[in-house]
């Protein structure tokens, strides 16, 4: 269709330093190159990142997966995709290098819009590290979509630790989106109207555009439908 | 983009030395320079699953790969598949059971069947729904496909219908 007419195309799937699943000092390092599938089947992922574990079936289907990388879904940040969130859940960390060195970004400030983010041109992703899931972690993975492995039309990636709760949702924004509002609230009130009062604080955290799956009210409505879920799911 | 580039790769068993466009996709490539047409070109932006092949021993999509990428690579397709035997006793599955009508989707279906199966035991209909959820199918429905694939496994398990 020649939509895009590079010049130039580096293909980088055979430099072998970008790949591996490693533990580093109890953290878990996962290279840019790493496949969603190679992730997904990872025992050292399931244990120390149980919260991405838990995303990769709901990435597209297994053809996808037996390609798709895990630093190319955070290069591309497409604002419905899973692993952004999982990796601001997580505080994760990711390594980008060019001619000019190496340098970490906390993908927090990574995303910063629909298919934009902090890379630099002439630089690339090369790894992650994800921070050592604490004792007492937990983490609740969630998502609506019209079909097995289609997009999200909204979803939530949970990761709570003890004293802190960390909620991001995907496809319901121009990047994963940390809920704050809601986050307070449900560590604030009361047990009874906790989640009540979360769900209706989440409107202070997202105001969803509607996309070519569901209009923005509709999205709202759906993330407080995963909220309810993901604390229900925390709290059991 | 206009340059050629040199690939050295194997299809189906044979090694092939040719230059290639390198916008050319994978798919393109086994259709137009190789003659193996089985391989089809849906949607060509991975949703569709006609093109799903193997290369280096897993199934991926070959409208998302350009042919320049596989020097070196293993490339297996429906062509080879068939003529090795591998999946013979799921083709006889899908005649057996109607699950094709313009067959514009079944390499597709065999081939990410074939891995789903390759996995060992009976899979479950909701599992072979979920393996399958990346291909579609534009006439057949899917009742017969999963049909199909449930008993191509029992069959290949060693145990007939329940
Ligand atoms: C049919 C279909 C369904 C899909 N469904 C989902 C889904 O449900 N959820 C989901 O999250 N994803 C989904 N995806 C996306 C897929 O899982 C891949 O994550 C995504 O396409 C990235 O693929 P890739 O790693 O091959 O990167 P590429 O496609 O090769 O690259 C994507 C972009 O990132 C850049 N890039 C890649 N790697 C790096 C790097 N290391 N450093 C810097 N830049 C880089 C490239 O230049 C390009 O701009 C789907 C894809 C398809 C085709
Ligand atoms: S043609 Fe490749 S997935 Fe549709
Ligand atoms: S048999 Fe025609 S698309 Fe499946």
């Amino acid at each position: 269709m020649r939509l895009s007419e590079p010049r130039l195309l580096i293909d980088i799937n055979h430099v072998a330093v970008l790949g591996g699943i490693e533990e580093r000092g109890g953290a878990l390092r996962i290279g840019a190159l790493a496949r969603h599938s190679e992730v997904g089947a990872s025992p050292l992922v399931a244990r120390l990142a149980p919260l991405v574990h838990q995303a990769i079936p709901h990435i597209a289907h297994p053809a996808i997966r037996n390609r798709g990388t895990f630093g190319g879904s955070l290069a591309h940040a497409d604002p419905a995709a899973e692993l952004p969130a999982c990796a601001v859940a997580l505080d994760a960390v990711l390594l980008l290098a060019s001619r000019r060195g190496e340098r970490k970004v906390a993908a927090r400030d990574f995303f910063r819009g629909i298919y934009a983010t902090a890379l630099a041109p002439d630089e690339i992703v090369t790894a992650i590290e994800i921070p050592p899931a604490p004792a007492g972690g937990r983490s609740v993975f969630l998502e609506l979509a019209r079909r097995r492995g289609d997009y999200a039309i909204a979803g939530l990636a949970a990761a709570a630790r003890p004293g802190d709760l960390r909620l991001v949702f995907f496809g319901v924004g121009d990047r994963p989106i940390e809920a704050k509002a809601a986050t307070a609230a449900l560590q604030r009130e009361p047990a009874a109207g906790r989640v009540a009062a979360a769900q209706a604080a989440l409107a202070r955290d997202l105001d969803p555009p509607g996309d070519l799956q569901a209009d923005g009210a509709t999205k709202l409505h759906l993330a407080r439908v995963l909220l309810g879920r993901a604390a229900a799911a925390l709290a059991a | 983009m206009s340059e050629t580039v040199e690939i050295r790769l194997t299809v189906n068993g044979e090694a092939v030395t040719r230059r290639v466009a390198a916008r050319q996709n994978l798919v393109d490539f086994l259709r137009e320079d190789l003659g193996l047409t089985g391989t089809r070109a849906g949607c060509e932006h991975g949703v569709c699953g006609a093109c799903t092949l193997r290369v280096d021993g897993a199934i991926v999509r070959g409208c998302l790969l350009f042919a320049a990428q596989l020097d070196g690579a293993r490339v297996e397709t429906i062509e080879g598949l068939s003529d090795s035997g591998e999946i013979a006793v799921l083709q006889a599955a899908f005649h057996e059971r109607n699950a094709l009508q313009c067959g514009f989707c079944t390499a597709g279906m065999l081939i990410t069947a074939a891995e789903l199966l390759a996995r060992g035991g009976v899979p479950s209909r909701a599992e072979i729904r979920d393996f399958l959820s990346g291909n579609y199918c534009r006439c057949t429905g899917y009742h017969a496909i999963v049909d199909a694939v449930e008993a191509a496994a029992r069959t290949r398990a060693g145990n007939g219908p329940p």
